[in-house]
């Protein structure tokens, strides 16, 4: 399996950055940057991160099946993780996840038919302070309202998220 | 010894060398610190945390099972504070353990019930409902029951550092972690069941065992695993006289922790319903079963017959019978047929190893020494698939001491993995071990372990590397079924009497090897014990009388005039020897009506013939063999007591006429056992992975119709 050029040069450097017979430290953000670049964790690219970090598929199995970032099946364009852990909990993320979950017809880690966007509900990601909060893909996005959250959607679907200030 | 350090546990002033873990240093002064994850042997995990002890000037609770002993150390492993602790994580484990125990395989011998009933924590504060998952079967060994699983990691570590497979992970986290195997919903691996045997609950349990019985319903006899020429202890769990399960919980015998897929679950062969009840005698061209006394009789007659008139007899001894059998056999044989023409199924040239390592003591390795030699070399042999024992040991000696391990062989092996593999075919290997004399010679010290390609004058030339290089060197000759080397020892061989004497110095002249048995055209009397020489040959004298001892109706025996019904090596007393020359003990278990141990039968036959061999008893021939054989002086105690007694170097030349043709390994993989292994449903169920073994380049793998629809993997010339 091959990647871009960028992220082949990335991982010669990972790989470079640990002690010796410690390559097994590069599976996690191998992992991530690869997801990044083909969409999810296919087996495919389980298989090649095992060779390359000298461990069987089936310790990098264990850290996918640990860390809630990595995904087996490919994610929306945009992927929308909704925090309900307790500082978003006391400020309505409950009843921002159900409204988002109602509105997108998506369940937890569901993909809208056309790719565009998936929905997770997610652990806390450190936004405490600015509760509720959510993240789009590596994005942040804090005191967000069920109103604010409809119009953050609007943004995805008709292409202006990310061109002016929402 | 490393510096001792001083400490306090529970107010007894204790000391310890410098590293020695808490949990361990405790252990040594009879104070039980309770855990789960940590194990002897594997790596530290800490998880289970049951062993938090209160230790003085640190304010927190530390685990036992990875804090070194410090000077000057106050530990409390009985405070209030530790109890509560060790009470709330077995509240913790219970929270979705199903309290199924009353059905449970493991209920009566689970470590969680064990620990729950001294700790205390029978009273839960949880109300929520538990999680649930349904049980899975992972191959027809392995089941694993998620909800009981307590992740303590001991099988997911056993089969990556124990056996050095890696078949086992842990999938998901929290309360939704569980143990996951290596090929999504199934196992691709040695299929040894170490995972089941060590799993302290019933998380993992297996296919032959499970909902089966209570373990106090059945009696635990120890015993000698019949398949491989490894001798590892197996416990044979019997109820109503049947094995219901093998396993090697206590870690006793040379073995340690270690079994096979055979040695665990290959006994079912034992209760194959094709098993041999009664003695068959032909008649009109037909087997038909009659009376023991009958078949004793004809034997007897036909024996005396052809004695008298001078007829050919020739003897082909087994592999699997015990050495008291083996020398009764010889005996029978030499003093009672008056015949040489004796042998079995050569395995590996023993005598030639014997012979080229005449005058030097300590040559011959142990299977304790594989453990603690600093470097090992294995020369043609696949170790993992043919003599795992003896791979588990170099590994382990690899893991804990950091011994240097090589191989020499013409496929990748597992020792590759942790040591230094070379590709050479057969023919080579000389010219690689050159390569390697540097580094061989600075090792200090060195066991060798050769297949059955190294023979003859190869072992000679292997020897005389051995001694240039100026160290320590051990050698193992490699055998392959559970008394291959008790036959060799109790001269079940043409030429050598029990312990390599030549026969021409007791007033015998050498007699037909094996081949010359089965290819001579004018033997009157052929008595087949234990072996099936006829598997892929044709007997060429069709005048002779065919006498077989056996437990199925092999090739062979379907040639048989008559048959006599043998019970296996699980239903026997007597000592087998390993391949490494411990001889250990075997002790009767199960009982299969209508047949008798073979010594048992060679002496009903001797005394038919008013032979006067002496007492066909397992202990007075075990006696005889102690006082008359060269090397078999052994320690009585350390053997009826269910040790591994080494045998002792010969100290004298073995004169013999070398047969390298007679060498022949039958090449069994972890998933075979030469004709035994076709009776064993349980390893021919799992054929689907008979792993990588390579062979004599003149042997081609062939598929050999077993007995049903069972297909068996063998090597054919």
């Amino acid at each position: 399996m091959t990647f871009s050029p960028a992220l082949e040069e990335r991982f010669a450097k990972l790989l470079t950055s640990y002690p010796p017979r410690r390559l097994r430290s590069a599976i996690v953000p191998m992992l991530l940057y690869a997801q990044d670049e083909i969409g999810c964790v296919s087996p495919e690219l389980i298989e090649e991160v095992a060779r390359r970090c000298e461990v069987t598929p089936l310790q990098v199995d264990e850290v996918i099946g640990y860390y809630s970032m990595l995904h087996r099946k490919p994610l929306g364009k945009y992927h929308v993780q909704v925090c309900t852990n307790i500082a978003c909990q006391a400020l309505g993320a409950e009843e921002l996840y159900d409204h988002a979950s109602r509105t997108l017809r998506l369940g937890n880690r569901e993909v809208t038919e056309d790719g565009l966007i998936s929905l997770e509900e997610v652990e806390c990601m450190g936004a405490c302070s600015w509760a509720p909060a959510i993240q789009i893909n590596y994005d942040f996005h804090h005191f967000v309202t069920p109103e604010r959250f409809d119009r953050l959607m609007e943004s995805l679907r008709d292409g202006s998220y990310g061109k002016k200030a929402s | 010894m490393a510096d001792l350090v001083n400490f306090t546990i529970d107010g007894r002033q204790l000391q310890a060398p410098a590293g020695t873990l808490l949990i361990n240093a405790a252990k040594e002064a009879g104070i039980a610190i309770p855990s789960f994850c940590y194990y002897d042997g594997l790596s530290l995990q800490a998880a289970c945390r049951m062993c938090l002890v209160e230790i003085e000037k640190t304010p927190k609770l530390q685990v036992a099972c990875t804090m070194p002993v410090a000077e000057g150390m106050v530990v409390h492993t009985d405070s209030e504070q530790v109890r509560g602790a060790r009470k709330g994580m077995l509240e913790f484990l219970l929270t979705n353990h199903p309290l199924d125990c009353p059905v449970c395989d493991k209920g009566g011998e689970c470590e969680l019930q064990d620990m729950v009933f001294r700790y205390g924590a029978a009273e839960s504060r949880y109300l929520e409902a538990k999680l649930h998952v349904d049980e899975k079967q992972w191959s027809p060994v392995v089941f694993y029951d998620a909800p009981r699983c307590i992740l303590c990691y001991r099988c997911v570590r056993i089969c990556a550092e124990g056996l050095g497979v890696g078949a086992l992970g842990i999938g998901n986290r929290g309360a939704a972690a569980e143990i996951v195997p290596n090929r999504g919903d199934h196992l691709e691996c040695d299929e040894c069941g170490a995972c089941i045997d060590i799993c302290p609950v019933g998380a993992l349990t297996s296919g032959t065992y499970r909902y089966k019985t209570r373990p106090w319903e059945m009696e635990h006899i120890g015993t000698i695993c019949t398949h491989c020429s490894n001798g590892c202890k197996t416990t044979m769990g019997v109820r109503n006289g049947s094995i219901i399960r093998c396993n090697n919980r206590d870690r006793s015998g040379v073995n340690g922790e270690f079994l096979c897929i055979k040695g665990r679950y290959a006994f079912d062969f034992n209760s194959n319903p094709e098993r041999l009840t009664a003695p068959l005698v032909r008649n009109n061209g037909e087997l038909k079963p009659v009376s023991w006394a009958i078949a004793l009789a004809t034997v007897a007659k036909k024996f005396s017959e052809t004695k008298a008139r001078n007829g050919r007899f020739g003897v082909i001894g087994s592999n699997h019978t015990t050495n008291e059998e083996n020398y009764f056999l010889q005996k029978f044989a030499r003093q009672v047929l008056k015949t040489s023409n004796i042998d079995h199924h050569r395995t590996g040239d023993m005598a030639s190893l014997l012979d080229a390592l005449h005058g030097k003591t300590g040559a011959l390795a142990t299977t304790a020494d594989l453990y603690t030699t600093k470097a090992a070399i294995v020369i043609h042999a696949d170790l993992a698939q043919e003599q795992p024992l003896l791979a588990f040991q170099l590994r382990a000696n690899w893991r804990h001491h950091k011994a240097h391990i090589y191989a020499i062989t013409p496929g990748p092996v597992r020792e590759d993995n942790y040591g230094t593999g070379v590709r050479a075919e057969v023919g080579s290997e000389f010219d690689e071990l050159e390569k390697l004399r540097e580094r061989l010679a600075g090792e200090g010290e060195l066991v060798i372990l050769f297949g059955a390609a190294i023979k003859s004058d190869r072992i000679r030339q292997l020897v005389t590397f051995g001694d240039s290089l100026g160290i320590s060197v051990k050698y193992v000759c490699l055998l392959d079924y559970s008394n291959s080397r008790g036959a060799s020892d109790m001269g079940l061989l043409p030429d050598l009497m029990p312990g390599y004497s030549n026969v021409r110095d007791a007033g015998l002249e050498p007699g037909l090897n094996l081949d010359q048995m089965v290819t001579a055209a004018d033997l009157d009397v052929l008595w087949v014990v234990g072996a099936n020489p006829l598997a892929r040959n044709t007997f060429a004298s069709d005048r002779a009388f065919v006498v077989v001892q056996d437990l199925f109706l092999t090739e062979t025996t379907r040639r048989a005039d008559v048959v006599l019904p043998a019970a296996s090596a699980y239903e026997k007393n007597g000592t087998v020897t390993n391949v490494c020359g411990d001889v250990q003990k075997l002790s009767r278990g199960p009982k299969t009506m209508g047949a008798k141990p073979d010594l048992e039968i060679f002496g009903l036959l001797a005394k038919e013939l008013q032979a006067g061999l002496g007492p066909a008893r397992p202990e007075a021939v075990f006696e005889e063999i102690r006082r008359s054989v060269r090397g078999y002086n052994l320690p009585f105690g350390v053997v009826e007591t269910g040790g591994g007694a080494a045998t002792a170097p010969l100290n004298g030349r073995v004169e013999f006429q070398a047969q390298p043709e007679l060498i022949r390994s039958a090449g069994n993989t972890l998933f075979t056992s030469g004709t035994l292994g076709r009776y064993s449903t349980m390893l021919n169920s799992v054929l689907e992975a008979p792993g990588t073994l390579y062979h004599d380049p003149g042997l081609e793998p062939i598929i050999e119709k077993g007995s049903g629809q069972i297909e068996v993997l063998k090597h054919q010339k």
